[in-house]
């Protein structure tokens, strides 16, 4: 299984040598760096070619980065039924560069790129309607991105006056609390391995 | 919050159990309809014996509470018996029973469906999340309780309650509305 996915992974950057940046086995699963213009002829190529066929798109997803030059990651991942195999596209982008949109390769990607646009604000060229898909109406911001606040910026109440759920500035009565991450039991409690391992 | 209206005390007689001295109240009664054709009690009484026992919920279940909520109304513990039975329909209801968490995307529409139930209406608060927003509470989506959007007459405690937890509810909501039920709301 170790084995038929790196040839595959050997395969795929071979054939793709200029639009496939890297492509590693990691942990039993197979993930490739696609360059960000290359999007659409990578994609249509693992779906269609006889050796990928992979035709099922499970999920698309975004990932931040806060530290690096191009912040955001989209990571695609397939599924070939076909040959029994999973694989992890991943592209890097930034705020403003939009990515070219799969949904012209898989229609599954429409809502998926919706939601990495709702979440994270990352742009998707060509979407037929990339609109939020889960946050409430009118809301601001992303918040998955590493700097969006967890409480986010309003709070909803009813207003008996103007008979109808007014918007206002998020007011914590309670604020957070820090717990200790350090175990009391660390070195007491015998098969406390966990507090051990490295991570 | 507290957006409840102002409720007085009712007098209330206290339920009498099965037994001898329920036989004599029932015969009582039974006798003086036979002899008079017709029996006196108070309106209040009635109306609340008439409210308490056909109390419809409009079914507002919005996440694993209503899992639990499901189960209240299933055959083990059955709710029917009391005379709770569950509605599609706000309009055709009495009570909301709010299972689950209330997001600020949903707050709009439950108010709505709130609205839309007739008075005298009672509002029930299942569960850790509609009573206070519970694990959400720093959440930038979730609405910090459910007293917020509607004012509520009985909290469920529980992440989720369990059956029993929700029936206990409703009898304790029961009991409210016996002890404090008017005509006019």
């Amino acid at each position: 299984m170790m084995q038929a996915l790196t040839d595959l992974g050997e395969y795929i950057s071979s054939t793709l040598s200029q639009d496939v940046l890297a492509a590693e086995v990691l942990k039993g699963e197979l993930m490739i760096t696609v360059r960000l213009a290359a999007v659409q002829k990578v994609m249509t190529f693992l779906r269609d070619d006889a050796q990928c066929l992979f035709k099922q798109c499970m999920d698309v997803c975004g990932v931040d980065y806060p530290e690096r030059e191009q912040r955001f990651q989209v990571v695609y991942n397939l599924l070939s039924l076909k040959h029994n195999q999973r694989i992890r596209v991943k592209v890097d982008t930034d705020a403003e560069t939009a990515v070219p949109t799969v949904t012209g390769v898989y229609s599954s990607a429409g809502w998926f790129e919706r939601e990495a646009w709702d979440m994270y604000g990352i742009r998707f060229a060509d979407h037929p309607d990339l609109r939020r898909i889960l946050t409430d109406y009118g809301f601001e911001g992303h918040p998955l991105r590493k700097d969006f606040p967890v409480s986010g910026y309003l709070e909803v109440r009813y207003d008996d006056e103007q008979k109808r759920v007014v918007y206002d500035p998020v007011k914590l009565t309670q604020d957070f609390r820090n717990f200790d991450s350090l175990s009391p039991w660390e070195g007491i409690l015998p098969g406390d391995e966990k507090a051990e391992r490295k991570v | 919050m507290g957006v409840n209206s102002e409720q007085k005390a009712v007098p209330t007689v206290a339920p009498i159990g099965p037994g001898p001295s329920q036989d004599l109240v029932i015969k009582a009664v039974a006798d003086q309809l036979q002899e008079k054709g017709f029996v006196l009690s108070s309106v209040d009484l009635l109306v609340n014996w008439a409210r308490t026992g056909s109390l419809w919920p409009a079914t507002f279940g919005l996440a694993c509470c209503a899992i639990e909520m499901m189960h209240t109304a299933c055959s083990r513990y059955d709710i029917d018996r009391f005379g709770i039975i569950f509605r599609p329909s706000p309009r055709a209801s009495d009570l909301m029973i709010v299972a689950g968490t209330v997001t600020n995307k949903m707050a709009p529409a439950l108010r709505r469906v709130y609205d839309q139930i007739a008075e005298p209406r009672y509002v029930l608060s299942m569960g850790s999340c509609a009573n206070g927003g519970g694990y959400y509470y720093h959440s930038y989506s979730v609405v910090r309780g459910v007293d917020r959007i509607v004012p509520v007459d009985i909290y469920v405690p529980g992440c989720p309650p369990t059956a029993e937890a929700l029936l206990y509810g409703l009898l304790q909501l029961k009991k409210k509305i016996r002890r404090t039920g008017t005509i006019a709301r």
